[in-house]
């Protein structure tokens, strides 16, 4: 039946910002767990690895106040996921949490029940952050330095491994006869004294299902692919254009190497989003009428004001691109989002050039630039490009980021999960009672890993 | 007050008593499965309970004389808040209520938390808030040495309860607008920050979460002793009480000087409201006096200790007719209701669902569940909707 490498999808609950078409008539609430169950029972009707939800600790602001022209509000991510388990039987859920913002004891014991309550389908998005702007929200602030971002990350990561083996498989016995609910030689008390953590004592959850919810990390710095090649299972990439994603697979694979791991044991996934049209003129008739919505006239405004760093309320849309320059001197306008332009100057020059040779207005031009990761075709297009990606080693799948919530997974699943699944790289039923390492289809056990000196 | 005996029942382990396990089957080994715990609560719900709380607590289990995890009883747990939300889908009127720490984790994630447990089950969310004593849990974080005086855990508990109820009121009810016109999908002009400042704990901005069906989810808090009445005014809606039968009461207070407690610490905070209180008891429900007692004498036998004599909650070996008779006297006496812990799970909460209930509904003290509207928690437990703390900005007083 197989004719290939098999491709491994994963489901991107819509987000909050303007990917998301909210504007939408089919859009409904983010908030309702009505719309996460539909998302999810959809993507496991397309047999998808896993769902995928990011994390919100602050709300975006734009100018010192929130910014309104994106969807804003959702769940907090362990409560949401742990709710969809109860109404899911096989997909993967895997949450993006914090290691900056929370405490290995307590984020251990909940993605070890979230094991338990799936049945070993739980997942962990390993993220960091550091700045003071989030840090507001919570205890110690922004109590770490930058460079320690990753450094509290990949102890954060192997202390948790630490208290998910403390306790052995065969640890509850519940022997009547002997009066024994659980052996105690088979439960180890953790000492852990570190440069982050000192955390001494026995680990409250019995052993999951998958032992080690799988990791997965999304930071694309050398640091974060660091910490993807000591520790991750799955790489969440950005990168979706077919050299650049051959290149960062080979970039990632040499880390692997260099820390005595092979290329089976991570998984690459650039988040992509995929418009479907039934020729090629209808799809990018729609991809241009989608643009337009994800970008109206404010959020271009908005747009340009995180890279000018400056007010542009009054700015034209329609006409050219600002004539003032960036201020890269002054407080970030922008905050609470990741920042994608390192020299805003160049940027700048680039973009100018690039709207003169093309002759795009403002919103034109940012249209243009803002597009990322994005297929646009018929379904039998789509699915040709998805499996010609996975058999030449650009990718082992994707992470299919959908413009509508909740309906916008529903025609990738109709249209092109078949044709996958045709060409025999896609899976027709999953696997009896599998865990998300076995869907996934990597090594089944993970034992603790140590950082390897640098 | 609603017209009725408020009933809540505490999940806990494999029950109440720490040799429960041994009588309870299957289970015992299957406490940390999903299945496990939608079966146990979706029986609650058919029969119509208020309300479960599932407790919850960062140590793996309860020490031995020597300071060792005591592996005779049941040790390793799962998280509260989680299995509530993962069982609220399942359920349809059920009120939801896990325990949630306020010692070692971040005000934030816990408001979210609660207010997503509310979105899920459609207005079913409580929180049971507690404080974590123990050097054993301060010593699983590392952060701080653990043993401060109750004194100190309570002040920061009631910033954290502060907090949390502020960014519960963070988003008005409308702040979502959706104007494809101006392209803007929330009024910011009504979302708030916190802006909580305290000595303890420190929130700038608003919660990432909208409002919720509720507001404010119901917060429980037990008050077993005066200061605990203080802090439970301060920061509940439904205080929990152990009475302890009398007049052989071991330690404690009675029904009437317990229920006093709160009425007093009220008093002094001058408020403007009698919470419901809840009586918490113990219960192993057999089918005679007789049969009760040597059930639970059994169960002492094989612990090795009387659990009457641990236990701060009064302990029943009861029949369902005793009980009901016991929970009418409580109400007379001006409780809202019981919050029962089961000694055996399932056993007792099975016996609580399937005949303690029916027998409450003849005695006129619950209505029957066909005739019970669904409703939200706060209304099930005859408190008032939550207004935000917003809600009359700009209105003259």
């Amino acid at each position: 039946m197989s004719r290939g490498r098999q491709v491994h999808l994963a489901a991107h609950f819509p987000g909050v910002n303007n990917t998301t078409v909210w504007s939408d008539e089919r859009a409904e609430s983010q908030i309702a767990f009505s719309s996460f169950e539909h998302f999810a029972r959809n993507a496991e009707r397309g047999f998808f690895d896993f769902l995928f939800l990011a994390e919100g600790l602050r709300l975006r602001e734009q100018k010192g106040r929130i910014h309104d022209l994106d969807v804003v509000g959702r769940p907090n991510t362990l409560a949401v996921l742990a709710a969809l388990a109860g109404v899911t039987e096989h997909i993967g859920l895997v949450g993006t949490l914090q290691t900056t913002f929370n405490e290995p004891v307590e984020l251990a014991k909940q993605l070890a029940t979230l094991d338990h309550l799936t049945d070993g389908r739980a997942g962990w998005n390993v993220v960091t952050s550091s700045d003071a702007f989030h840090g507001a929200n919570f205890r110690r602030g922004g109590f770490l330095g930058h460079a320690d971002r990753y450094t509290r990350a990949a102890e954060f990561v192997e202390l948790s491994r630490e208290l998910w083996d403390s306790w052995e498989p065969d640890a509850v016995v519940a022997d009547v006869t002997a009066g024994r609910y659980a052996e105690r030689s088979r439960v180890r008390d953790v000492a852990h004294h570190g440069p982050q953590f000192d955390v001494v004592g026995t680990f409250p959850v019995p052993r999951s299902p998958q032992g080690h919810p799988v990791v997965v990390q999304a930071g694309d710095s050398d640091e974060g692919r660091d910490l993807a090649a000591r520790h991750a299972e799955v790489i969440f990439s950005l990168h979706t254009e077919f050299e650049d994603a051959r290149a960062f697979r080979r970039d990632v694979t040499a880390r692997l190497e260099a820390v005595g791991r092979t290329e089976d044991e991570l998984l690459v996934l650039p988040g992509a989003t995929f418009t479907i049209g039934d020729t090629q003129a209808d799809a990018e008739e729609k991809s241009r009428a989608i643009r337009r919505a994800q970008v109206s006239p404010a959020t271009a405004i908005a747009f340009l004001e995180q890279v000018w760093n400056r007010d542009l309320s009054d700015h034209d849309v329609d006409g050219p691109l600002p004539t003032v320059d960036p201020d890269v001197d002054a407080d970030a306008v922008s905050r609470g989002r990741v920042r994608h332009v390192r020299d805003p100057r160049a940027t700048v020059r680039e973009w100018r050039d690039r709207a003169a040779a093309e002759h795009l207005t403002t919103r034109e031009l940012v249209i243009a630039v803002s597009t990322r990761g994005g297929f646009v075709g018929t379904p039998d297009h789509l699915a040709a490009e998805i499996d010609r990606y996975v058999q030449e080693r650009a990718s082992d799948g994707f992470v299919v980021v959908p413009h509508t919530n909740p309906h916008g997974l529903d025609e990738f699943v109709d249209r092109v999960v078949p044709l996958l699944q045709e060409r025999g790289v896609h899976r027709e039923s999953y696997g009896d009672e599998a865990t998300l390492r076995q869907t996934l289809g990597l090594p089944g056990t993970i034992t603790r890993r140590r950082a390897v000196p640098a | 007050m609603p017209d009725r005996t408020a009933l809540v029942t505490a999940l806990h382990g494999a029950g109440w008593h720490p040799a429960a396990w041994r009588v309870a089957g299957p289970s015992a080994t299957r406490l940390s499965s999903l299945r496990h715990w939608r079966d146990l609560v979706v029986e609650q719900d058919h029969a119509g309970i208020d309300a479960v709380t599932i407790e919850d607590s960062f140590t793996a289990g309860p020490v031995d004389a020597t300071g060792d995890l005591d592996t005779s009883t049941v040790v390793g747990r799962l998280d509260a808040l989680l299995v509530a939300n993962a069982v609220a889908p399942a359920t349809r009127a059920v009120g939801l209520v896990p325990t949630v720490s306020v010692t070692h984790t971040e005000p934030f994630h816990v408001a979210t938390g609660l207010q997503t447990l509310d979105h899920v089950s459609l207005g079913r969310a409580g929180w049971r808030l507690q404080v974590s004593p123990t050097t054993r849990e301060a010593a699983l974080f590392g952060r701080r040495p653990g043993g401060e005086a109750t004194e100190h855990l309570f002040a920061e508990a009631r910033e954290v309860a502060e907090v949390v109820s502020r960014l519960w009121d963070s988003w008005d009810d409308d702040a979502i607008i959706r104007d494809v016109v101006t392209g803007r999908f929330i009024d910011r002009d009504r979302i708030h920050d916190a802006e909580f400042v305290g000595e303890h704990v420190s929130v700038h901005g608003a919660s990432i979460v909208p409002r919720s069906p509720q507001g404010r989810p119901p917060v429980f808090a037990l008050a077993h002793r005066a200061d605990a009445a203080t802090f439970a005014v301060d920061a509940a809606d439904v205080v929990l009480v152990t009475p302890r039968p009398g007049p052989d009461a071991r330690s404690g207070l009675e029904a009437r000087p317990a229920l006093a407690l709160v009425r007093d610490a009220e008093q002094a905070a001058g408020a403007d409201r009698a919470r419901p209180v809840l009586a918490d008891v113990a219960v192993l429900i057999g089918s005679s006096a007789g049969e009760a007692a040597d059930a639970l004498a059994a169960l002492d036998a094989a612990a090795g200790a009387s659990y009457a004599a641990t236990s701060d909650a009064a302990v029943l070996a009861t029949t369902v007719p005793a009980l009901v008779e016991h929970m009418a006297e409580l109400r007379a006496l001006g409780y809202a209701g019981v919050r029962l812990r089961p000694l055996r799970i399932p056993e007792d909460s099975t016996a609580i669902a399937r005949r303690l209930v029916p027998a409450l509904v003849t005695a006129g003290l619950r209505a029957d569940v066909a005739s019970r509207p669904t409703a939200d928690l706060r209304t099930r437990l005859g408190l008032a909707p939550a207004i935000s703390r917003h809600a009359t900005e700009g209105v003259p007083a």
